[in-house]
């Protein structure tokens, strides 16, 4: 068994503090002239790496290593709710035929859940090589066990090299539960995934709150997991002619068994909340009219977007008082934000200034809107918006006609 | 009613550095609390037992001075806390994480309920609830917003399933995650920290343990392995447009399809 072991002998009063200090996680400790290794060690070995050397030490015993030879293919866990796809499964499944080009691998689906067979149809149309059905009553809501064994049998079945799950409600319950049945790796919101010749998954996501990237590796077990946010990753476009095969599984009853009774399913009330939107369209003080909110409206439905706006419009009674960005109106963080004739005083843009992407559009250059927008565009936008409609209405009917 | 807690101690703040010569990891500080969301958990274990009667134990894994937050645990209300700390364990994973606890919970008795918090402030995995039911045989759900009611031999939940909210009845044995603000939880109590200074902890070891394959603890026990870790690279760039309504039209909807919004 691999292990850290500290040579006392080396020691001196200084080195020890050196020690102390390079432990970040405070698992080093000074005791009567030695030094002690404490539960609190993550084995990072950054004392190995950076203290004096001849001191600490890092003993690697090889692990036994399964044959990978015998894992082949990227299983993407097709994740639904009564049957609904949800679209991070289609961006998994374009993530999943990218790295299984890199290593000559199919590409696998896995689907559970209650008549769903003309939905699994569907999945035909992304590259996918064979989606693998199970199709129960049982299985009409998500519950744990019955789904952890469908789940499981798939993997038993199939072999797949990895395993791509939405970092959805499911998929966080359901992904663990998988990763301890077969005793291998998970790795939690992955935001880059990339293939290495020998099949291990490279996994980087964001550790200690988003301040660090790690990149993790599951170097000696089969299948290796990772969970993906929706919108990470990019969707394929959808192929005209399906392609691919669908393949229907058994599963033995005992398995389908459940202590959980789903009782009642509500639908949750959609209510619009600017601080909750991952879209916003902000308009300020440029818009002319009320009525030139119809062609605000309609540039929102096509981003899907929530409309927001400047202090002045909330004044003059064109927008609700809960649609307020700023220091008298809501803090907002959408992933995305577009600002339109809003030049960006401070009172505004400190409740928006969180925002993952920022665009501006402002006729004038030195507004100070374009000190915090990551895309400044310069202009009208009396002359972009509509221009930005037509360009986006287009785009979206290029999708294939069935 | 036999309620267990799963409690973690993480660090006070989140804000940690890598150096970005030497990458050397930059804490400011050692300051360290309970898992934020911990206490949502310990709330809903103390409601249930002020309804339903029976005993409150919760178990952490971490150093010696995570007897902290067993500590804070106690002022709450908690009947009593176990500590699973051993060098063995140094460099868990979660699956190593999650295997390693469970040990620790069969060493504690056997529990009708087992609640967690939704996830950690520190490792944002949400994942060891999950790995833990699965270890110790029993079903799980997770997101658990309310609960309605209790039964000799189940309990009714409401949880949250993203675009439905679903009422769902499980039986006992059973762990729950519950979502944050499932209940306000209450303050540490001066009475009740001076009442159980003396209250044991019971520490819980390796060599504690049913399972004495040294293997499945700690790094070997491990499956991922991280490479590498770096700091992200900072968006700091902005770009400025200029031009035609229709070019600069047909670069934002460029640019907002890279970014994958359309």
């Amino acid at each position: 068994m691999s292990k850290l072991i500290c040579h006392q002998e080396n020691l001196d009063e200084s080195k020890i503090q050196e020690l102390v200090n390079i432990c970040p996680f405070g698992a080093l400790e000074a005791k009567n002239g030695t030094l002690e290794i404490t539960a609190g060690c993550k084995m990072c070995k950054l004392c190995v790496k950076k203290g004096p050397q001849g001191v600490m030490e890092f003993i690697e015993e090889a692990v036994p290593s399964v044959d990978k030879s015998l894992w082949k293919g990227i299983g993407v866990y097709v994740d639904h709710i009564e049957g609904e796809l949800h679209p991070v499964t289609l961006e998994l499944i374009g993530k999943a035929r990218e790295l299984a080009s890199a290593v000559n691998f199919p590409v696998y689906c896995v689907f559970i859940g209650y008549n769903i067979k003309d939905k699994a149809q569907e999945l035909l149309h992304y590259g996918v090589d064979e989606v693998f059905v199970y199709d129960y009553e049982e299985l009409k809501h998500f519950r744990i066990e019955p789904y952890t064994a469908a789940f499981a049998d798939f993997i038993q079945k199939v072999k797949p090299s990895s395993l791509l799950v939405g970092a959805t409600t499911i998929g966080r319950s359901l992904a663990p539960r998988i990763a301890a049945r077969f005793r291998t790796g998970l790795t939690a919101d992955c935001t880059t995934l990339e293939m290495k010749e020998n099949t291990d998954l490279v996994q980087i996501r964001p550790a200690f709150g988003g301040n660090i990237m790690a990149q993790i590796i599951c170097p000696n077990t089969r299948p290796q997991m990772a969970t993906v946010r929706y919108k990470v990753m990019t969707a394929p476009e959808r192929q005209c002619e399906p392609s691919g095969k669908i393949t229907h599984c058994e599963l033995d009853p005992a398995k389908l068994v459940s202590g959980i009774k789903v009782l009642k399913v509500t639908r949750k009330e959609v209510e619009e909340n600017i601080s909750d939107a991952e879209v916003i369209i902000a308009v300020g003080r440029a818009l002319k009219s009320e009525k030139d909110l119809t062609m605000i409206e309609e540039l929102a439905q096509l981003l899907g977007a929530q409309i927001a706006g400047t202090r002045p419009l909330v004044e003059a009674g064109w927008l609700n008082a809960k649609r307020q960005i700023g220091l008298s109106g809501r803090t907002v963080k959408p992933k995305l934000i577009i600002t339109l004739g809003i030049s960006g005083a401070v009172q505004f843009t400190a409740g928006m200034n969180g925002s993952d992407q920022i665009f501006a559009i402002n006729k004038d250059p030195q507004a100070s809107i374009f000190n915090i927008a990551h895309y400044g565009i310069i202009g009208d936008i009396y002359e972009i918006v509509p221009q930005l409609i037509e360009n986006l209405k287009s785009s979206k009917s290029l999708a294939c006609a069935r | 009613m036999e309620i267990l807690v799963c409690i973690k101690q993480v660090p006070g703040t989140s804000k940690i550095d890598v150096d970005p010569i030497t990458g050397v990891l930059k804490r400011d500080g050692v300051d360290s609390k309970m898992n934020p969301y911990d206490l949502y958990a310990l709330e809903t274990a103390l409601r249930l037992k002020e309804q339903h009667g029976g005993t409150i134990k919760v178990i952490s894994m971490g150093p010696p001075q995570a007897k902290d937050v067993i500590r804070e645990a106690y002022m709450m209300g908690v009947d009593e806390g176990a500590l699973v700390s051993d060098r063995k364990f140094a460099g868990a994973d979660v699956l190593a994480t999650s295997y390693t606890i469970s040990q620790g919970v069969r060493q504690l008795g056997s529990f009708d309920l087992i609640l967690c918090g939704k996830q950690t402030t520190d490792g944002d995995t949400a994942q060891v609830g999950p790995e833990m039911a699965e270890y110790l045989g029993v079903p799980h759900i997770a997101n658990v917003l309310n609960i309605i009611e209790v039964n000799d031999t189940s309990i009714l939940i409401e949880m949250d399933m993203a675009n439905t909210i679903e009422v769902a009845e499980i039986n006992f044995p059973c762990l729950l995650t519950v979502e944050k603000d499932i209940f306000q939880p209450r303050l540490p109590s001066y009475k009740k920290k001076l009442s159980t200074k003396d209250r044991e902890i019971k520490i819980i070891s390796f060599k504690d343990f049913e399972d004495q394959n040294e293997h499945r603890y700690g790094l070997a026990g491990s499956p991922t392995q991280v490479e590498r870790i770096f700091p992200p690279s900072a968006n700091t760039d902005r770009e400025t447009w200029t031009g035609t309504p229709r070019e600069l039209s047909s670069q934002i909807v460029t640019k907002l399809r890279q970014l994958k919004f359309v």
